[in-house]
Protein backbone atom coordinates (compact mmCIF):
# COMPACT_ATOMS: atom_id res chain seq x y z
CA UNK A 1 0.00 0.00 0.00
CA UNK A 2 1.15 3.25 -0.98
CA UNK A 3 2.05 5.52 2.07
CA UNK A 4 0.31 8.72 2.25
CA UNK A 5 1.38 11.95 3.34
CA UNK A 6 -0.74 14.01 5.96
CA UNK A 7 -2.10 16.04 3.26
CA UNK A 8 -3.46 13.51 1.23
CA UNK A 9 -0.97 13.26 -1.76
CA UNK A 10 1.21 10.40 -2.40
CA UNK A 11 4.44 9.72 -4.06
CA UNK A 12 2.16 8.41 -6.76
CA UNK A 13 1.07 11.76 -7.59
CA UNK A 14 4.46 13.06 -8.35
CA UNK A 15 4.55 12.40 -11.58
CA UNK A 16 3.57 16.45 -12.56
CA UNK A 17 4.56 17.68 -9.33
CA UNK A 18 6.32 20.56 -11.50
CA UNK A 19 2.52 21.08 -12.79
CA UNK A 20 -0.51 22.33 -10.70
CA UNK A 21 -2.90 19.78 -10.15
CA UNK A 22 -6.20 20.30 -12.00
CA UNK A 23 -8.06 18.39 -9.07
CA UNK A 24 -7.36 18.47 -5.37
CA UNK A 25 -9.60 16.80 -2.90
CA UNK A 26 -8.83 17.45 0.90
CA UNK A 27 -9.94 15.78 3.61
CA UNK A 28 -13.75 15.39 1.91
CA UNK A 29 -16.17 13.79 4.33
CA UNK A 30 -19.96 13.53 3.35
CA UNK A 31 -22.26 11.80 6.06
CA UNK A 32 -26.43 11.29 5.91
CA UNK A 33 -26.99 11.26 9.54
CA UNK A 34 -24.97 9.16 11.17
CA UNK A 35 -23.78 6.96 8.06
CA UNK A 36 -20.61 8.15 6.84
CA UNK A 37 -20.88 8.00 2.71
CA UNK A 38 -17.33 9.59 2.33
CA UNK A 39 -14.73 9.52 5.37
CA UNK A 40 -12.05 11.87 5.06
CA UNK A 41 -10.82 10.82 1.58
CA UNK A 42 -7.67 13.38 0.07
CA UNK A 43 -6.48 13.05 -3.07
CA UNK A 44 -4.93 14.93 -6.51
CA UNK A 45 -5.18 14.45 -9.90
CA UNK A 46 -2.50 15.86 -12.77
CA UNK A 47 -3.01 17.11 -15.81
CA UNK A 48 -2.86 14.60 -18.44
CA UNK A 49 -3.30 11.93 -15.67
CA UNK A 50 -5.99 9.23 -15.68
CA UNK A 51 -6.76 8.17 -12.28
CA UNK A 52 -9.27 5.09 -11.03
CA UNK A 53 -11.85 5.81 -8.66
CA UNK A 54 -12.42 1.92 -7.45
CA UNK A 55 -14.55 0.37 -5.25
CA UNK A 56 -17.64 -1.96 -4.32
CA UNK A 57 -20.92 -0.54 -4.74
CA UNK A 58 -21.90 1.59 -1.77
CA UNK A 59 -17.97 2.38 -1.49
CA UNK A 60 -18.31 5.85 -1.87
CA UNK A 61 -17.03 6.84 -5.29
CA UNK A 62 -20.08 7.91 -7.43
CA UNK A 63 -20.72 10.30 -4.41
CA UNK A 64 -17.50 11.90 -4.68
CA UNK A 65 -17.67 12.37 -8.37
CA UNK A 66 -21.07 14.01 -7.11
CA UNK A 67 -19.62 16.36 -5.02
CA UNK A 68 -16.54 17.07 -7.36
CA UNK A 69 -19.81 18.10 -9.77
CA UNK A 70 -21.30 20.35 -6.99
CA UNK A 71 -24.71 18.52 -6.70
CA UNK A 72 -23.84 17.14 -3.67
CA UNK A 73 -22.46 19.29 -0.77
CA UNK A 74 -19.31 18.33 1.54
CA UNK A 75 -20.42 18.07 5.39
CA UNK A 76 -16.66 19.40 5.50
CA UNK A 77 -13.67 18.90 3.40
CA UNK A 78 -12.15 21.12 0.55
CA UNK A 79 -12.51 20.50 -3.33
CA UNK A 80 -10.36 22.95 -5.64
CA UNK A 81 -10.91 22.56 -9.22
CA UNK A 82 -7.90 24.42 -11.49
CA UNK A 83 -6.80 26.24 -7.88
CA UNK A 84 -10.59 27.44 -7.98
CA UNK A 85 -12.52 26.51 -4.58
CA UNK A 86 -15.47 24.40 -5.73
CA UNK A 87 -17.36 26.12 -2.82
CA UNK A 88 -16.85 29.72 -3.14
CA UNK A 89 -16.30 29.97 -7.40
CA UNK A 90 -18.81 26.87 -8.13
CA UNK A 91 -19.75 28.68 -11.06
CA UNK A 92 -16.14 29.11 -12.80
CA UNK A 93 -15.02 25.65 -11.34
CA UNK A 94 -17.46 24.04 -13.39
CA UNK A 95 -16.80 25.99 -16.37
CA UNK A 96 -13.77 23.50 -16.35
CA UNK A 97 -15.19 20.49 -15.78
CA UNK A 98 -17.40 18.27 -17.48
CA UNK A 99 -19.14 14.51 -16.85
CA UNK A 100 -20.36 11.79 -18.69
CA UNK A 101 -22.34 8.91 -16.54
CA UNK A 102 -24.45 6.08 -17.63
CA UNK A 103 -27.06 7.37 -15.25
CA UNK A 104 -27.53 10.38 -16.56
CA UNK A 105 -28.57 10.32 -20.14
CA UNK A 106 -29.26 13.58 -22.05
CA UNK A 107 -32.72 13.91 -22.65
CA UNK A 108 -33.98 11.79 -25.26
CA UNK A 109 -36.74 14.05 -26.56
CA UNK A 110 -34.21 16.31 -28.36
CA UNK A 111 -32.09 15.68 -30.65
CA UNK A 112 -28.21 14.83 -30.92
CA UNK A 113 -27.48 18.13 -32.07
CA UNK A 114 -29.84 20.32 -29.94
CA UNK A 115 -28.73 18.43 -27.13
CA UNK A 116 -25.29 19.28 -27.77
CA UNK A 117 -25.92 23.15 -28.52
CA UNK A 118 -28.29 23.60 -26.04
CA UNK A 119 -25.51 22.05 -23.72
CA UNK A 120 -23.20 24.45 -25.56
CA UNK A 121 -24.54 27.39 -24.45
CA UNK A 122 -25.21 26.26 -20.76
CA UNK A 123 -21.22 25.41 -20.48
CA UNK A 124 -20.79 29.30 -22.05
CA UNK A 125 -19.07 27.27 -25.08
CA UNK A 126 -18.30 30.29 -27.84
CA UNK A 127 -18.99 29.25 -31.51
CA UNK A 128 -20.92 26.69 -30.49
CA UNK A 129 -22.38 25.64 -34.02
CA UNK A 130 -18.66 25.14 -35.07
CA UNK A 131 -17.49 23.17 -31.68
CA UNK A 132 -21.27 20.54 -31.52
CA UNK A 133 -19.63 20.10 -35.55
CA UNK A 134 -16.19 19.09 -34.88
CA UNK A 135 -17.38 16.57 -32.28
CA UNK A 136 -20.31 15.14 -34.09
CA UNK A 137 -17.38 14.21 -36.46
CA UNK A 138 -15.08 13.14 -33.64
CA UNK A 139 -17.34 10.78 -32.14
CA UNK A 140 -18.70 9.44 -35.30
CA UNK A 141 -22.44 10.60 -34.47
CA UNK A 142 -22.67 12.84 -38.08
CA UNK A 143 -25.41 10.27 -38.89
CA UNK A 144 -27.73 11.03 -36.15
CA UNK A 145 -27.11 14.64 -35.59
CA UNK A 146 -31.26 14.97 -36.45
CA UNK A 147 -32.08 11.91 -34.36
CA UNK A 148 -33.24 11.77 -30.78
CA UNK A 149 -30.65 10.72 -28.44
CA UNK A 150 -33.62 8.28 -26.96
CA UNK A 151 -33.62 6.36 -29.56
CA UNK A 152 -29.97 5.68 -29.92
CA UNK A 153 -28.72 2.62 -28.79
CA UNK A 154 -26.42 2.59 -25.37
CA UNK A 155 -23.31 2.38 -27.46
CA UNK A 156 -24.37 5.44 -29.27
CA UNK A 157 -26.42 7.49 -26.28
CA UNK A 158 -22.90 6.90 -24.80
CA UNK A 159 -20.73 8.53 -27.28
CA UNK A 160 -23.54 11.27 -27.16
CA UNK A 161 -22.58 11.37 -23.42
CA UNK A 162 -19.19 11.74 -24.43
CA UNK A 163 -19.35 14.05 -27.01
CA UNK A 164 -21.24 16.66 -24.47
CA UNK A 165 -18.40 16.10 -21.88
CA UNK A 166 -16.02 17.18 -24.25
CA UNK A 167 -17.87 20.36 -24.94
CA UNK A 168 -15.94 22.75 -22.93
CA UNK A 169 -12.83 21.18 -23.32
CA UNK A 170 -12.62 20.32 -19.92
CA UNK A 171 -9.61 20.61 -17.83
CA UNK A 172 -11.20 17.96 -15.41
CA UNK A 173 -12.96 15.02 -16.94
CA UNK A 174 -15.29 13.17 -14.74
CA UNK A 175 -16.17 9.10 -16.05
CA UNK A 176 -19.00 7.47 -14.21
CA UNK A 177 -18.45 3.99 -15.58
CA UNK A 178 -18.44 5.27 -19.04
CA UNK A 179 -18.09 1.73 -20.94
CA UNK A 180 -20.65 -0.29 -18.71
CA UNK A 181 -23.23 -0.71 -21.54
CA UNK A 182 -20.72 -0.59 -24.27
CA UNK A 183 -19.80 -3.88 -26.10
CA UNK A 184 -15.90 -5.02 -26.08
CA UNK A 185 -15.07 -3.13 -29.59
CA UNK A 186 -17.07 0.24 -28.85
CA UNK A 187 -15.06 0.42 -25.21
CA UNK A 188 -12.21 -0.14 -26.59
CA UNK A 189 -12.49 2.36 -29.44
CA UNK A 190 -14.18 4.95 -26.51
CA UNK A 191 -11.04 4.31 -24.29
CA UNK A 192 -8.24 4.88 -26.73
CA UNK A 193 -10.43 7.90 -27.58
CA UNK A 194 -10.33 9.32 -23.95
CA UNK A 195 -6.86 8.31 -23.26
CA UNK A 196 -5.77 10.53 -26.69
CA UNK A 197 -7.96 13.60 -25.49
CA UNK A 198 -6.38 13.52 -21.85
CA UNK A 199 -2.82 13.26 -23.51
CA UNK A 200 -3.37 15.89 -25.75
CA UNK A 201 -5.92 18.50 -24.09
CA UNK A 202 -3.59 17.96 -20.87
CA UNK A 203 -7.20 16.88 -19.14
CA UNK A 204 -7.16 15.15 -16.06
CA UNK A 205 -9.59 12.65 -15.59
CA UNK A 206 -11.36 10.90 -12.64
CA UNK A 207 -12.74 7.57 -13.89
CA UNK A 208 -14.70 4.82 -12.16
CA UNK A 209 -15.11 1.44 -13.21
CA UNK A 210 -16.19 -1.82 -12.28
CA UNK A 211 -14.13 -3.28 -15.10
CA UNK A 212 -9.96 -4.10 -13.60
CA UNK A 213 -8.54 -5.00 -17.03
CA UNK A 214 -10.21 -1.57 -18.33
CA UNK A 215 -8.84 0.29 -15.32
CA UNK A 216 -5.24 -1.78 -15.78
CA UNK A 217 -5.33 -0.17 -19.49
CA UNK A 218 -6.44 2.83 -19.03
CA UNK A 219 -5.64 4.44 -16.01
CA UNK A 220 -2.21 5.72 -14.49
CA UNK A 221 -3.01 5.56 -11.03
CA UNK A 222 -5.87 3.94 -9.05
CA UNK A 223 -7.64 4.91 -5.58
CA UNK A 224 -9.51 1.85 -4.21
CA UNK A 225 -12.36 3.05 -2.12
CA UNK A 226 -14.06 1.38 0.95
CA UNK A 227 -16.64 2.50 2.86
CA UNK A 228 -16.11 5.85 2.12
CA UNK A 229 -12.29 6.05 2.60
CA UNK A 230 -8.99 5.28 -0.03
CA UNK A 231 -7.82 2.12 1.30
CA UNK A 232 -5.36 1.54 -1.58
CA UNK A 233 -3.71 3.77 -4.08
CA UNK A 234 -0.78 3.59 -7.07
CA UNK A 235 -0.26 1.80 -10.19
CA UNK A 236 -2.93 -0.44 -11.24
CA UNK A 237 -0.39 -3.19 -12.59
CA UNK A 238 1.84 -2.90 -9.51
CA UNK A 239 -0.81 -3.03 -7.13
CA UNK A 240 -1.58 -6.76 -7.22
CA UNK A 241 1.54 -7.49 -7.07
CA UNK A 242 2.03 -5.44 -4.14
CA UNK A 243 -0.23 -7.10 -2.17
CA UNK A 244 -0.02 -10.38 -3.21
CA UNK A 245 -2.71 -10.75 -5.33
CA UNK A 246 -2.17 -12.18 -8.95
CA UNK A 247 -4.43 -9.79 -11.06
CA UNK A 248 -6.41 -6.29 -10.11
CA UNK A 249 -9.71 -8.06 -9.97
CA UNK A 250 -8.36 -10.34 -7.31
CA UNK A 251 -7.63 -7.34 -5.43
CA UNK A 252 -10.58 -5.98 -5.88
CA UNK A 253 -12.69 -8.64 -4.53
CA UNK A 254 -10.04 -8.84 -1.52
CA UNK A 255 -11.21 -4.60 -0.86
CA UNK A 256 -14.98 -5.88 -1.58
CA UNK A 257 -14.78 -8.43 0.90
CA UNK A 258 -11.80 -8.08 3.18
CA UNK A 259 -10.94 -4.26 3.28
CA UNK A 260 -9.96 -4.55 6.94
CA UNK A 261 -7.38 -7.04 6.12
CA UNK A 262 -5.94 -4.53 3.64
CA UNK A 263 -6.27 -1.65 6.10
CA UNK A 264 -3.95 -3.27 8.95
CA UNK A 265 -1.56 -4.95 6.46
CA UNK B 1 -24.80 40.90 -6.95
CA UNK B 2 -25.93 37.23 -8.77
CA UNK B 3 -24.58 38.16 -12.31
CA UNK B 4 -26.78 36.57 -15.13
CA UNK B 5 -25.45 35.16 -17.88
CA UNK B 6 -27.53 35.57 -20.86
CA UNK B 7 -26.12 32.39 -22.76
CA UNK B 8 -27.22 30.23 -19.90
CA UNK B 9 -30.52 31.67 -19.68
CA UNK B 10 -30.51 31.00 -23.65
CA UNK B 11 -29.96 27.35 -23.18
CA UNK B 12 -33.19 27.02 -20.89
CA UNK B 13 -35.42 28.73 -23.55
CA UNK B 14 -33.64 27.24 -27.15
CA UNK B 15 -34.07 23.58 -25.16
CA UNK B 16 -38.00 24.76 -24.37
CA UNK B 17 -38.27 25.75 -27.78
CA UNK B 18 -36.82 22.59 -29.25
CA UNK B 19 -39.35 20.81 -27.55
CA UNK B 20 -42.23 22.74 -28.99
CA UNK B 21 -41.39 22.77 -32.47
CA UNK B 22 -41.23 19.23 -32.30
CA UNK B 23 -44.29 18.72 -30.39
CA UNK B 24 -47.35 19.30 -31.57
CA UNK B 25 -48.72 17.68 -28.39
CA UNK B 26 -46.89 20.27 -26.67
CA UNK B 27 -47.10 23.33 -28.96
CA UNK B 28 -51.22 22.76 -29.00
CA UNK B 29 -51.79 23.41 -25.13
CA UNK B 30 -50.68 26.67 -25.05
CA UNK B 31 -53.24 28.10 -27.60
CA UNK B 32 -56.11 25.10 -27.75
CA UNK B 33 -57.39 25.61 -24.17
CA UNK B 34 -57.53 29.37 -23.92
CA UNK B 35 -59.21 29.70 -27.30
CA UNK B 36 -61.83 26.81 -25.89
CA UNK B 37 -62.46 29.03 -22.34
CA UNK B 38 -62.85 31.81 -24.86
CA UNK B 39 -65.21 30.31 -27.11
CA UNK B 40 -67.14 29.00 -23.99
CA UNK B 41 -67.07 32.06 -21.77
CA UNK B 42 -68.22 34.27 -25.13
CA UNK B 43 -71.36 32.52 -25.73
CA UNK B 44 -72.00 32.48 -22.15
CA UNK B 45 -71.55 36.35 -21.66
CA UNK B 46 -73.29 36.53 -24.78
CA UNK B 47 -76.67 34.68 -23.69
CA UNK B 48 -76.27 36.44 -20.15
CA UNK B 49 -76.33 39.89 -22.16
CA UNK B 50 -79.19 38.97 -24.17
CA UNK B 51 -81.18 37.27 -20.80
CA UNK B 52 -79.98 39.88 -17.59
CA UNK B 53 -81.71 43.26 -17.35
CA UNK B 54 -79.93 45.73 -18.89
CA UNK B 55 -77.06 47.17 -16.82
CA UNK B 56 -73.81 45.21 -16.62
CA UNK B 57 -71.60 44.09 -19.04
CA UNK B 58 -71.14 40.58 -19.07
CA UNK B 59 -68.85 40.34 -21.76
CA UNK B 60 -66.45 43.03 -20.29
CA UNK B 61 -67.16 41.83 -17.11
CA UNK B 62 -66.66 37.86 -17.25
CA UNK B 63 -64.95 37.28 -20.51
CA UNK B 64 -62.47 40.06 -19.65
CA UNK B 65 -62.13 37.98 -16.18
CA UNK B 66 -61.43 34.61 -18.02
CA UNK B 67 -59.09 36.20 -19.92
CA UNK B 68 -57.32 37.35 -17.49
CA UNK B 69 -57.59 34.89 -15.04
CA UNK B 70 -56.57 32.48 -18.51
CA UNK B 71 -53.16 34.57 -18.67
CA UNK B 72 -52.04 34.10 -15.32
CA UNK B 73 -52.50 30.25 -15.40
CA UNK B 74 -50.39 30.14 -18.57
CA UNK B 75 -48.10 32.39 -16.94
CA UNK B 76 -47.67 30.12 -14.09
CA UNK B 77 -47.88 26.79 -16.37
CA UNK B 78 -45.22 28.08 -18.32
CA UNK B 79 -42.90 28.23 -15.19
CA UNK B 80 -43.82 25.11 -14.28
CA UNK B 81 -44.04 22.58 -17.66
CA UNK B 82 -40.38 23.86 -18.39
CA UNK B 83 -39.22 22.74 -15.28
CA UNK B 84 -41.12 19.68 -15.63
CA UNK B 85 -39.29 18.52 -18.75
CA UNK B 86 -36.12 18.50 -16.68
CA UNK B 87 -38.16 16.37 -14.39
CA UNK B 88 -39.53 14.76 -16.83
CA UNK B 89 -36.65 13.72 -18.84
CA UNK B 90 -34.27 12.95 -15.39
CA UNK B 91 -31.74 16.20 -16.78
CA UNK B 92 -31.26 17.38 -13.11
CA UNK B 93 -27.58 15.83 -12.89
CA UNK B 94 -26.94 17.19 -16.66
CA UNK B 95 -28.44 20.74 -15.51
CA UNK B 96 -27.27 21.52 -12.05
CA UNK B 97 -23.34 19.87 -12.96
CA UNK B 98 -23.25 22.29 -15.39
CA UNK B 99 -21.72 25.80 -14.28
CA UNK B 100 -25.56 27.32 -14.66
CA UNK B 101 -26.54 29.45 -11.21
CA UNK B 102 -29.98 28.64 -9.83
CA UNK B 103 -30.73 32.39 -10.68
CA UNK B 104 -29.91 31.61 -14.17
CA UNK B 105 -31.77 28.48 -14.10
CA UNK B 106 -34.86 30.28 -13.26
CA UNK B 107 -34.83 32.64 -15.19
CA UNK B 108 -34.69 30.64 -17.89
CA UNK B 109 -38.05 29.09 -16.87
CA UNK B 110 -39.31 32.54 -16.66
CA UNK B 111 -38.03 33.37 -20.07
CA UNK B 112 -39.70 30.27 -21.55
CA UNK B 113 -42.75 31.16 -19.80
CA UNK B 114 -43.02 34.78 -21.18
CA UNK B 115 -42.85 33.36 -24.99
CA UNK B 116 -45.30 30.56 -23.88
CA UNK B 117 -47.85 33.16 -22.44
CA UNK B 118 -47.62 35.72 -24.95
CA UNK B 119 -48.76 33.39 -27.53
CA UNK B 120 -51.86 32.20 -25.33
CA UNK B 121 -52.62 35.81 -24.01
CA UNK B 122 -52.48 36.76 -28.13
CA UNK B 123 -54.58 33.94 -28.97
CA UNK B 124 -56.82 35.05 -26.65
CA UNK B 125 -57.29 38.73 -27.66
CA UNK B 126 -57.66 37.69 -31.24
CA UNK B 127 -60.74 35.41 -30.11
CA UNK B 128 -62.32 37.49 -27.57
CA UNK B 129 -61.91 40.66 -29.46
CA UNK B 130 -62.89 38.96 -33.42
CA UNK B 131 -65.59 37.12 -32.02
CA UNK B 132 -67.39 38.46 -29.20
CA UNK B 133 -66.23 42.29 -29.51
CA UNK B 134 -63.90 42.81 -26.29
CA UNK B 135 -60.95 45.40 -26.40
CA UNK B 136 -58.25 45.00 -24.15
CA UNK B 137 -58.07 48.45 -24.82
CA UNK B 138 -61.44 49.67 -23.58
CA UNK B 139 -60.28 48.37 -19.94
CA UNK B 140 -58.26 52.22 -20.16
CA UNK B 141 -54.83 52.57 -18.40
CA UNK B 142 -55.68 50.02 -15.91
CA UNK B 143 -55.17 47.08 -17.34
CA UNK B 144 -51.69 47.21 -17.99
CA UNK B 145 -50.50 47.15 -14.08
CA UNK B 146 -52.88 44.68 -14.12
CA UNK B 147 -51.29 42.07 -16.25
CA UNK B 148 -48.25 42.85 -14.88
CA UNK B 149 -49.62 41.85 -11.77
CA UNK B 150 -50.76 38.61 -13.05
CA UNK B 151 -47.38 37.99 -14.86
CA UNK B 152 -45.53 38.29 -11.70
CA UNK B 153 -47.86 36.62 -9.68
CA UNK B 154 -47.83 33.80 -12.26
CA UNK B 155 -44.30 33.35 -12.30
CA UNK B 156 -44.04 33.55 -8.19
CA UNK B 157 -46.47 30.37 -7.74
CA UNK B 158 -45.05 28.73 -11.06
CA UNK B 159 -41.36 28.82 -9.08
CA UNK B 160 -43.10 27.40 -5.66
CA UNK B 161 -44.32 24.58 -8.15
CA UNK B 162 -41.30 24.05 -9.21
CA UNK B 163 -39.41 24.35 -6.07
CA UNK B 164 -42.47 21.83 -4.43
CA UNK B 165 -41.74 19.52 -6.90
CA UNK B 166 -38.22 19.61 -6.42
CA UNK B 167 -38.62 18.77 -2.67
CA UNK B 168 -41.19 16.13 -2.35
CA UNK B 169 -40.67 14.61 -5.85
CA UNK B 170 -42.15 14.18 -9.31
CA UNK B 171 -45.71 12.72 -7.84
CA UNK B 172 -46.21 16.55 -6.42
CA UNK B 173 -46.89 17.53 -9.66
CA UNK B 174 -50.42 16.44 -9.50
CA UNK B 175 -50.27 18.90 -6.51
CA UNK B 176 -49.47 22.05 -8.72
CA UNK B 177 -52.06 21.53 -11.30
CA UNK B 178 -55.09 22.34 -9.55
CA UNK B 179 -53.28 25.74 -7.72
CA UNK B 180 -55.26 28.22 -10.16
CA UNK B 181 -58.33 26.44 -9.55
CA UNK B 182 -57.92 26.62 -5.78
CA UNK B 183 -57.21 30.21 -5.74
CA UNK B 184 -59.91 31.27 -8.10
CA UNK B 185 -62.47 31.58 -5.55
CA UNK B 186 -60.23 33.65 -2.79
CA UNK B 187 -59.41 36.45 -5.52
CA UNK B 188 -62.57 37.64 -6.75
CA UNK B 189 -62.25 36.42 -10.79
CA UNK B 190 -65.87 36.17 -11.16
CA UNK B 191 -67.87 38.42 -8.06
CA UNK B 192 -66.71 41.38 -5.45
CA UNK B 193 -64.67 40.21 -2.62
CA UNK B 194 -67.32 41.43 -0.45
CA UNK B 195 -69.77 38.36 -1.21
CA UNK B 196 -67.20 36.34 0.60
CA UNK B 197 -67.07 35.27 4.43
CA UNK B 198 -64.44 37.08 6.60
CA UNK B 199 -62.49 34.84 6.70
CA UNK B 200 -61.78 34.52 3.10
CA UNK B 201 -61.82 37.97 2.55
CA UNK B 202 -58.78 38.00 4.95
CA UNK B 203 -57.15 35.28 2.79
CA UNK B 204 -58.11 37.10 -0.29
CA UNK B 205 -56.61 41.07 0.40
CA UNK B 206 -52.89 38.74 0.82
CA UNK B 207 -53.12 37.78 -2.81
CA UNK B 208 -52.34 40.05 -5.69
CA UNK B 209 -54.85 39.27 -8.57
CA UNK B 210 -57.74 40.15 -5.45
CA UNK B 211 -56.60 43.96 -6.69
CA UNK B 212 -56.53 43.21 -10.40
CA UNK B 213 -60.03 42.02 -10.43
CA UNK B 214 -61.64 44.26 -8.33
CA UNK B 215 -59.88 46.98 -10.09
CA UNK B 216 -61.13 45.76 -13.84
CA UNK B 217 -64.78 45.14 -12.09
CA UNK B 218 -64.73 48.86 -10.49
CA UNK B 219 -63.79 49.80 -14.64
CA UNK B 220 -66.42 48.14 -15.98
CA UNK B 221 -69.16 49.46 -14.20
CA UNK B 222 -67.95 53.32 -14.33
CA UNK B 223 -66.11 53.43 -11.00
CA UNK B 224 -62.81 54.64 -10.27
CA UNK B 225 -60.08 52.84 -10.28
CA UNK B 226 -57.98 52.87 -6.55
CA UNK B 227 -54.58 52.80 -8.29
CA UNK B 228 -53.47 52.70 -4.07
CA UNK B 229 -55.11 49.24 -4.22
CA UNK B 230 -53.48 48.33 -7.23
CA UNK B 231 -50.41 49.48 -6.30
CA UNK B 232 -50.33 47.43 -3.22
CA UNK B 233 -51.05 44.27 -5.65
CA UNK B 234 -47.98 44.72 -7.52
CA UNK B 235 -45.96 45.29 -4.23
CA UNK B 236 -48.15 42.04 -2.86
CA UNK B 237 -47.02 39.90 -6.21
CA UNK B 238 -43.28 41.72 -5.64
CA UNK B 239 -43.03 40.39 -2.47
CA UNK B 240 -44.80 36.73 -3.59
CA UNK B 241 -41.78 36.41 -6.05
CA UNK B 242 -39.19 37.24 -3.33
CA UNK B 243 -40.69 34.47 -1.51
CA UNK B 244 -41.14 31.96 -4.45
CA UNK B 245 -37.20 32.76 -5.15
CA UNK B 246 -36.29 32.22 -1.39
CA UNK B 247 -38.27 29.26 -1.17
CA UNK B 248 -36.97 27.56 -4.62
CA UNK B 249 -33.00 28.44 -3.58
CA UNK B 250 -33.75 27.04 -0.15
CA UNK B 251 -34.95 23.73 -1.63
CA UNK B 252 -32.48 23.69 -3.99
CA UNK B 253 -29.24 23.87 -1.11
CA UNK B 254 -31.41 21.46 0.85
CA UNK B 255 -31.63 18.93 -2.54
CA UNK B 256 -27.85 19.51 -2.52
CA UNK B 257 -27.08 18.88 0.80
CA UNK B 258 -29.67 15.72 1.25
CA UNK B 259 -28.06 14.22 -1.83
CA UNK B 260 -31.86 14.93 -3.55
CA UNK B 261 -30.57 16.36 -6.90
CA UNK B 262 -28.18 13.70 -7.88
CA UNK B 263 -30.73 11.11 -7.39
CA UNK B 264 -33.98 12.72 -8.61
CA UNK B 265 -36.05 10.72 -10.51
CA UNK B 266 -39.51 8.79 -10.78
CA UNK B 267 -38.14 5.85 -9.11
CA UNK B 268 -35.40 7.39 -6.69
CA UNK B 269 -38.14 9.99 -5.05
CA UNK B 270 -41.12 8.88 -3.24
Amino acid sequence: MSARSPDGASPAEGRDGDRPPILVVEDLRKSYGALPAVDGISFRVAPGEIVGLLGPNGAGKTTTINMILGVVSPTSGAIRIDGLDLARRRCQALQRTNFAAVYAPLPGNLTVSQNLRVFGLMYGVQNVGARVEALLAEFDLAPFRDTKAGVLSSGEQTRVSLAKAMLNRPRLLLLDEPTASLDPSVARDVRARIRGIAAREEEGVLWTSHNMREVEEVCDRVLFLSHGRILLEGDPRKLPGQHGRKTLEDLFIVVAREPLALEHA
Amino acid sequence: MIAIRPRRVAAIVLRQAYLLRASPARLLPLFAWVAIDIVLWGFITKYLNLVAAPGPDFVRLLLGAVLLWDFFSRVMQGVTMAFFEDVWSRNFLNVFAAPISTSEYVSGLVLSAVLTSTIGLAVMVVIASAAFGLSLVGYGLAILPGLLILFLFGIALGVVGCATVLRLGPAAEWLIWPIPAVLSPFVGVFYPISMLPHWMQSVSWLLAPTYVFEAMRALVSGRTVSWPALGWGALLALATIVLAGWAFARVYRYAVRTGLVARYSAETVS
